[in-house]
């Protein structure tokens, strides 16, 4: 009948598929789409279990308090804890941020491709893959040991060797984004290489700088293993990180999961959600100022 | 003519050149640094039989005993089993991001798996040590007693008392590995050329098809690279880790037994370490390091390859 009617053009829909091909593209596509619900299933709960257990621990005075010393006692008080997981990822970023971004200035502006800049290149990405304890040891090793004391700036100096390869790889990537013609444009009226750099390429990259380091920021306040490692343990404010023991709200987390007292567990439910809520809120920060200033990718 | 600003300007260029590079080059020296330091503190805990702490079973701090076997062989299961998850549920998620979904839930699904990666691991651990690890204990025993009759099998899924193993060390070291092997997959996939994809559809290909002629061929190499960089993060992972593993030394074949890996041994032991214990676990954590670092590096290696064969052929 084809031969009768050679104008209609043959079904190409999937109807005339053979019942084996059919079935297993449809097999594989349920597949593949059980992939995505299979890797949801574990964030619904952990947000689920989280924020059902923690926000009952949450009250005025559970940012306030100092932090109960015996592990059976019940109540709130996570203060301490909070002021020093921002005060030591704040002093990390400080430490990290501008040696990050000036190191990515080397690889794009300076080192290209240039086997020094090859291998640099390579190396932050297989620090990106040193296992966070790791870090904690070597400050253990390098600092803690020399000044024989546990404090809030080795966690710093801890994390902020986690975030450079992250800060340095990000920052790279948004200065690629950088047109050239703004580069020639700039040395075009006289303007020196570190010119340009500070003043054209830095600046137009700037959001997408600022975006990156913000989320090595989120990455980093959330780091237990080195904190636990170099930071000691204490319960009471202590903002000034050179002075002894300090605590972070993970550490608090860790410390208290592992023991099996109803008080404790419930301050580690809570610290767990306002770990949460931190982390969120600089993950958030960063993909505004990462929509809202983007550079035009041409 | 102002000379003496002409070249006060050109020592500031110097200057600044000497001062990038040197940024460039703390990534080189924290690296060194973090090798060399460990090593020789970790080196009188290892100097005592270098041999037997890598190849030892017995680890008692107590005697000065010092052998890592025990962990190293807790961090290659908790890692595999991972892995045995991870990977293709990644690899899924990847298809369906590139090849499946609409670019609206596109958008969705990455957030999701943003997320997932946002999570600190503590919190993983929080939730696997007081909720996973009561509720799945059960389905242990269950399975256990299902494969009991079955010779091998039984000896792999071993009756259990306890939620706290190997198993569910693997289960959330799969959740936690999940977003990069994804984002690395994606970029894979992203780097096969149009014309091949369009191709195997005229051809009449289902899409399931196109993925299984076109896209996975096409992908392999980078998908073992993506791999890798998810083993290197499961082997390092700690706190997760710790917190599910049990804390028993000793290796069982059973994947359903508490045992201990290298990462998570160092941070439950650290607290109430002395002296030379400290030494040991630093020297695990050389040891780490050294694979870690290992696997990394190959992973890199071949994902650069894998993508630079791909657009060369393209181009």
């Amino acid at each position: 009948m084809t031969a009768l009617h050679s104008q209609t053009p043959p079904d190409l829909s999937g109807r005339n598929l053979s019942f084996g091909r059919a079935l297993a593209n449809r097999t594989a596509t349920i597949a593949i789409g059980l992939c995505v619900v299979i890797a949801a299933l574990p964030l619904a709960l952990v947000v689920w279990q989280v924020v059902s257990k923690g926000a009952s621990a949450w009250s005025l005075e559970w940012f306030t308090a100092e932090i109960p010393r015996n592990y059976r006692t019940e109540g709130p008080g996570m203060g301490p804890a909070i002021v020093g997981t921002l005060a030591i990822t704040g002093m990390a970023a400080l430490l990290s941020i501008p040696v990050g971004v000036l190191g990515a200035v080397y690889l794009n502006e300076y080192g290209k491709n240039k086997p020094l800049a090859r291998f640099i290149r390579t190396m932050s990405d297989v620090m990106t893959g040193v296992p966070s304890i790791m870090m904690g040891l070597f400050i253990y090793v390098g600092y803690v040991i020399v000044i024989d004391d546990q404090n809030g700036f080795a966690g710093a100096l801890a994390l902020a060797c986690l975030m450079l390869p992250i800060v340095i790889r990000s920052t790279e990537e948004m200065l690629r984004l950088v047109p050239d013609e703004l580069r020639q444009a700039s040395s075009g009226l006289g303007a020196r290489k570190w010119r340009t750099t500070m003043g054209v390429v830095l600046p137009a990259a700037s959001s997408g700088i600022t975006s990156g380091s913000l989320l090595a920021v989120a990455r980093a306040a959330g780091e237990t293993a080195p904190i636990i490692i170099v930071v000691g343990l204490f319960y009471g404010y202590r903002p000034d990180l050179f002075d002894g023991s300090n605590t972070t709200l993970a550490a608090q987390i860790f410390r208290n999961a592992s023991q099996p007292f109803a008080a404790s567990q419930e301050r580690a439910w809570g610290a767990a959600l306002t770990l949460i809520a931190i982390v969120f809120v600089f993950t958030i920060l960063s993909r505004i100022v990462a929509a809202r200033f983007a550079i035009d990718k041409r | 003519m102002d000379l003496g600003g002409e070249a006060r300007s050109r020592r500031t260029d110097k200057g600044f050149t000497g001062l990038v590079t040197f940024a460039g080059l703390t990534v080189l020296i924290v690296l060194g640094l973090i090798l060399a330091t460990t090593s020789v503190q970790a080196w009188p805990a290892i100097a005592q039989d270098p041999v037997q702490f890598v190849t030892g079973s017995r680890w008692s701090p107590s005697d000065e005993v010092f052998g890592t076997l025990s962990f190293l062989y807790g961090t290659l299961v908790t890692s595999v089993i991972g892995m045995i998850i991870a990977v293709p549920v990644s690899i899924g998620i990847a298809l369906f991001i590139t090849e499946v979904a609409h670019r609206r839930s596109r958008k969705y699904i990455v957030t999701v798996i943003d997320l997932l990666a946002t999570v600190p691991s503590v919190v993983f651990g929080l939730v696997g040590s007081l909720v996973v690890v009561p509720w799945i204990t059960p389905a242990y025993q269950w399975f256990a007693d299902l494969v009991e009759p079955i010779p091998g099998l039984s000896t792999v899924f071993d009756q259990t008392n306890t939620g706290r193993n190997y198993f569910t060390a693997g289960l959330i070291l799969a959740v936690m590995c999940i977003p990069i092997i994804t984002s690395i997959s994606r970029e894979v996939f992203a780097t096969v050329p149009e014309i091949d994809k369009q191709g195997a559809y005229a051809l009449g290909a289902t899409r399931w098809e196109m993925i299984k002629g076109a896209i996975l061929p096409h992908s392999f190499g980078g998908l073992v690279g993506a791999s890798m960089l998810g083993l290197g993060r499961a082997m390092g992972e700690t706190i997760a880790v710790s917190l599910v593993i049990g804390g028993a030394v000793g290796m069982s074949a059973n994947v359903f037994a508490p045992g201990n890996t290298m990462a998570a041994v160092i941070a439950q032991q650290w607290g109430e370490a002395g002296d030379l214990h400290r030494d040991a676990l630093i020297g695990i954590g050389v040891l780490l390091f050294a694979i870690t670092v290992l696997i990394n590096f190959l992973a890199r290696v071949v994902v650069r390859r894998a993508e630079i064969q791909m657009k060369g052929a393209h181009s």
